[in-house]
């Protein structure tokens, strides 16, 4: 019977390895511990060396082929005698094991984290600030009772105040603490045991905490969510089938005859020009206020959804282009990101941008209608998690209520990292962008 | 009950258990004819002779190597270290070999040794000379980590600690080797592994070893004034730790400041900290406070040394957090 | 006080019981080759873990220094130990076993392939960092002095251990006490990828003896009965005098310091490795023994088939042999009872 001959693991932490050079011809004779042919794994090139003698009767790779461990490169055997193929692997249960412990190996040798690196300001910011500074400043601004209870407001107690409540059926949010920033420790609770309290408790309006529906002001500039294991899969899964960013598109029609009025009333203003480019970035700034979902960063093991809009915008130049961006564009007037855009883009020609201008986006819309480009697919520009391809708009025969009429329309395309945003994320949100554009009004509604 | 010094009592547990057993025998720098650095072996040389009491050259890790050796085919080691700054230059054998002997064969080797010697600081000796080592040992499974306060303690451990079929580090204070205390006499063995409530109290729960005992007495003593009763908890060994002596006095008082002389970062406390909330978490009212020597290499300047250990002062202060009546 | 060069000695004719003890010896060193082969292969297929440092080439020095003891002398090594443990009569299984991380092993699955030990016969172990058992090793001289035995401890090293302080520390204390131990440098000329000659100060290590007042010795390890003449001169003096010896083996590996190290190719050649080969201790062995009319073909044929079938049975036991009880992760940590599970488990 043949013997295979399988790549072997000729270091702890091989996982494939390439057939530098068959040393051993078809026919030939092999020994035991006859050098077969030369192997260049992760650390050196080794000798293959032959476990039986006999006759290399196949050799299953060629010369330059890269083998995953275990898996046949070809047979010793008689001469003439069948083979089992190339695709017959090793029984190896163990051997696989220790592929992937070398694996983990590699990766805690090397994979430290640059968790200093990723903190962000904001995390700082807040770590300067100890937590009972914070508190107490919360209770100098609320009436000064503590809340009895305020809705989702978490009670304070050390774990012994909670365990005797407990077991005494006190109420702990009908407690005043005495400890440090209102905490309630033990004799607050024995207090309350003793006799009821005298104090009335009355609750304070509870701040509404963001919904996640729009993005809500609340002092903080983004808001950073752990992976959900379901996220997680999503992007494991998506990465191995199309590359470090599994981006998919999303196109739709916009019909551009309202904002083609618009556009035209307020040029006649005579007030500075507006550009339609204006138009949908601001429409894009708005439409990501109602869809925080898309105005985020994939952040490897977390996403950062942002609670302002950075908009950042394509633009070229002799030898490439630069995204200049326009920051907090949901809360700047039309006319406002109209000289923003025109005074960055001139500097960006250039080259006079400061690198703050061009860092930092949280979403981008990239324009080439100019060009007499219909439609076109963006490239994300991470972290960000999307970017609009504008084309241009065309004078298209569309049917009316009655017969066909000529509207003006243009293509919007959407490019969208699926690790932060689904297909139907994506996809409410263009509608949103496109009914803005259709119907400018919506835009102040 | 005579007094005696605690290098006394070690001197004394020594003795007996030299005399109890042929396969004890001390080895180190300056131990036999020098009578050891601090005294600790004076007369043994005299009483038992050369071959039980060996003077090695100035090779920790040669000597601590052979001590290891001479375990695993049964003899009693005890390696005397003169500092346990020195003993860095040993922790190979200690680590790798002593802890890990019994474990890398299967059960085949035991390594009964004992290593020992002053640790901590003592007065103005600078960087290298004044660390307390407690935790590092205490990190490695396979060893003993002791730090007695007391001279009883002291004689009643380091027997134990010989008797023990497992590598002992026994920690001395630098610092209290004149310290004076009653010591019974003859056979008094304290059990490794066990705690000893220094001062009773209700109010709250000092914990500390070797050094910190008495600074944390003499911070309870002053919180008495106040009418403060703080409980002080000498672990006495580190490890194994008495979990079921710190859990009990938690239960009472609730609250808890735990004093080391050594460095805050991964500390004895930390562990002693992590046990207490993970088996007793309900019962704290207080997050629970720590006293460290100063996270920086010991300063020369007197003044500058003095800030950077505990004293009974920052003890009262962190008594007082944990108690809710200063921030 | 160094000694003198031991060279290749070849009595005129060997009597009958020297020629049975060549024949031991002999199988022995076929024995640690053909296990060796197997081990590699085997830890190629994954069958063995972690470190894997083969002693193919060597033979000569395990078998003529170990042959020389008493089964109460004490062998203690470094981490290429799979054939000193072999020639100390530790058997193929429970040496296969322990390099598959199985309970049958000698170490119960704990040791692996760098710490093998057996208490019985006095194989203390292999030890993983470079030079730490060399105290050791004169640790259990020690112990034999302090109890006036006359027992002997046999210290195994490589040449690059030689530079670390553990080796100085301990032989001037083993010379300045007079410890009953051979240290024996296993020098196969490269310390992983480094040569004695970019390692070493002075390259004929055993000179170093002369700073330590025993005796140095160098002795060609191709030749395991010049390596067993050398050796049981060493042995007499630290059995009877009480004197140790730094006894110098020169000799090969022929494989990669461990199983992700190419045999040749970086650090030396091909044509250095072929050099050894064509002196490799068991053809040394052989052909003297067939100059003597003691083998023929027939005979190592006979000795091959015999040693392969230990070592497939070894191989096949240890593939069979269960893997360690889940709850002996938790043993041997302290005697006489495990350690306390909450303590271990909850960090």
């Amino acid at each position: 019977m043949a013997t295979k001959i399988v790549m072997e693991a000729l270091s702890p932490t091989m996982e494939e390895g390439r057939l530098v050079e068959w040393k051993k011809n078809e026919g030939d004779a092999v020994a035991v511990g006859d050098v077969i042919a030369e192997v260049e794994t992760d650390k050196a090139v080794m000798e293959l060396v032959a476990r039986v003698a006999g006759t290399l009767i196949k050799q299953e790779v060629e010369a330059g082929a890269t083998v995953p461990v275990s898996d046949v490169v070809g047979w010793i055997g008689e001469a003439g005698e069948k083979t089992g193929g190339k695709t017959e692997k090793v029984e190896e249960v163990e051997r696989v094991e220790r592929v992937e412990e070398g694996k983990k190996e590699e990766k805690a040798g090397t994979g430290e984290k640059p968790e200093k690196a990723e903190k962000k300001p904001a995390e700082e910011k807040a770590e300067e600030q100890p937590a009972e500074t914070k508190a107490e400043k919360a209770e100098q601004e609320a009436p000064a009772e503590r809340p009895a209870s305020a809705a989702g407001e978490r009670v304070k107690a050390s774990p012994l105040a909670r365990r005797i409540a407990t077991e005494r059926g006190v109420d702990l949010s009908g407690i005043t603490g005495s400890g440090p920033a209102g905490r309630i420790v033990q004799r607050d609770v024995e207090a309350a045991k003793a006799g009821p309290r005298a104090e009335p408790a009355t609750a304070p309006a509870a701040a509404s905490g963001p919904t996640g529906r729009t993005i809500t002001f609340s002092g903080e500039p983004f808001r950073d969510e752990p992976l959900s294991q379901i996220r997680k899969t999503i992007a494991k899964r998506l990465v191995q089938s199309i590359g470090p960013i599994p981006t998919f598109y999303l196109t739709t029609v916009v019909d551009m005859e309202r904002a083609t009025e618009a556009r035209e009333a307020l040029n006649a203003l005579g007030e500075g020009k507006v550009s339609f480019n204006d138009i949908i970035m601001k429409a894009t700034a708005l439409a990501l206020v109602q869809h925080p979902a898309c105005n985020a960063w994939w952040q490897d093991d977390h996403i950062r959804y942002w609670n302002e809009v950075h908009l950042a915008m394509a633009v070229a130049l002799d030898e490439g282009l630069i995204t200049p961006v326009i920051r907090h564009a949901d809360q700047k007037s039309l006319r406002e990101i109209a000289a923003e855009a025109k005074d960055l883009a001139g500097r960006a020609r250039e080259r006079k941008l400061k690198p703050e201008e061009y860092t930092g986006g949280t979403f981008s819309v990239s324009n080439l209608g100019m060009l007499d480009i219909d439609e076109f697919t963006a490239v994300i520009n991470p972290p960000e998690a999307g970017i609009i391809a504008i084309g241009r708009i065309s004078e298209n025969v569309v049917p009316a209520s009655e017969g066909l009429e000529v509207r003006k329309q243009m293509k919007l395309t959407m490019s969208c990292d699926h690790r932060v945003i689904d297909g139907a994320t994506g996809a409410v949100f263009l509608r949103t962008l496109k009914r803005m554009l259709e119907n400018p009004l919506a835009m102040v509604y | 009950m005579p007094t005696l010094t605690y290098r006394d009592a070690l001197n004394q547990a020594l003795r007996e258990e030299l005399q109890r057993d042929d396969n004890v025998f001390l080895m180190g720098e300056e131990v036999a004819e020098y009578n050891g650095a601090y005294k600790v072996s004076r007369g043994l040389l005299e009483e038992f002779g050369p071959r039980r009491i060996v003077d090695t050259p100035i090779a920790e890790l040669g000597f601590a190597g052979i001590g290891v050796g001479s375990a695993m085919v049964g003899l009693r080691p005890v390696i005397e270290m003169m500092t346990w700054n020195f003993a860095l230059l040993a922790i190979d054998q200690i680590v790798n070999a002593a802890a890990k002997i019994r474990y890398m064969s299967g059960g085949q080797f035991g390594c009964p040794i004992v290593f020992r010697g002053p640790g901590g600081a003592a007065l103005q000796l600078g960087s290298q000379h004044s660390q307390a080592f407690e935790s590092w040992y205490a990190h490695v499974p396979g060893l003993k980590v002791i730090a007695p306060a007391t001279p009883a303690d002291a004689k009643g451990l380091l027997k134990s600690a010989i008797r023990d079929d497992n590598p002992v580090i026994f920690m001395e204070g630098e610092m209290l080797y004149n310290t004076k205390g009653e010591v019974p006499e003859g056979e008094h063995v304290v059990p490794i592994g066990k705690a000893d409530i220094k001062r009773e109290g209700s109010d709250l729960t000092l914990i500390c070893h070797s050094k910190t005992v008495s600074v944390a007495l003499k911070a309870a003593d002053q919180l008495g004034k106040e009418d403060i009763a703080a409980e002080v908890l000498d672990l006495r060994t580190i490890r194994p730790l008495d979990t079921d002596a710190i859990l009990g006095s938690v239960a009472k008082t609730h609250r808890c400041v735990i004093v080391e002389e050594g460095w805050p970062y991964a500390g004895v406390g930390a562990q002693v900290a992590y046990t207490i909330q993970h088996e007793a978490f309900d019962e704290l009212d207080a997050p629970i406070e720590r006293v460290t020597g100063a996270d920086v290499p010991m300063p020369y300047n007197r003044a500058l040394e003095k800030a950077a250990k505990a004293d009974p002062a920052k003890v009262v202060q962190a008594a007082k957090r944990a108690l809710y009546l200063e921030s | 006080m160094a000694g003198t060069a031991t060279k290749e000695q070849r009595p005129v004719k060997p009597d009958a019981a020297t020629l049975d003890e060549w024949r031991q010896w002999l199988r022995m060193m076929v024995l640690i080759r053909r296990f060796e082969e197997k081990a590699g292969e085997a830890y190629s297929l994954g069958r063995i873990g972690g470190f894997c440092h083969l002693y193919i080439g060597q033979e000569a020095v395990a078998v003529g220094t170990i042959s020389a003891l008493r089964p109460e002398d004490y062998v203690i090594s470094a981490y290429r130990e799979h054939g000193q443990a072999l020639a100390r009569g530790m058997s193929s299984r429970s040496v296969m076993a322990e390099l598959y991380g199985k309970a049958t092993g000698c170490s119960g699955g704990k040791g692996g392939s760098m710490h093998l030990f057996d208490a019985g016969l006095h194989f203390m172990g292999g030890h993983g960092i470079v030079g730490g058992q060399i105290p050791l090793g004169a640790g259990f001289a020690f112990a034999a002095k302090y109890r006036g035995t006359d027992q002997v401890s046999l210290t195994f090293f490589g040449e690059a251990a030689a530079n670390i302080g553990a080796f100085h520390e301990t032989l001037n204390i083993a010379g300045l006490w007079k410890l009953p131990a051979v240290f024996v440098i296993e020098n196969n000329g490269y310390g992983m990828g480094t040569s004695v000659q970019r390692s070493s100060a002075i390259t004929d290590l055993f000179e170093r003896a002369a700073s330590y007042d025993m005796p140095g010795v160098v002795v060609d390890g191709q030749d395991v009965v010049a390596v067993r003449k050398a050796m049981d001169d060493a042995v007499r003096r630290a059995r009877s005098d009480s004197s140790p010896t730094l006894l110098e083996v020169r000799t090969y590996r022929y494989v990669g310091h461990s199983m992700s190290d190419a045999a040749h190719g970086t650090y030396r050649t091909k044509d250095e490795v072929d050099e050894y080969q064509a002196r490799d201790p068991i053809l040394v062995l052989a052909n003297r023994m067939r100059e003597a009319g003691a083998l023929d073909d027939a005979a190592m044929e006979a000795i091959e088939k015999d040693v392969m079938a230990e070592v497939e049975d070894a191989l096949r036991f240890a593939d069979e042999s269960p893997e360690p009880e889940p709850e002996s992760l938790w043993t041997d940590v302290y005697a006489p009872r495990p350690a306390s599970r909450a303590e271990s488990r909850d960090n």
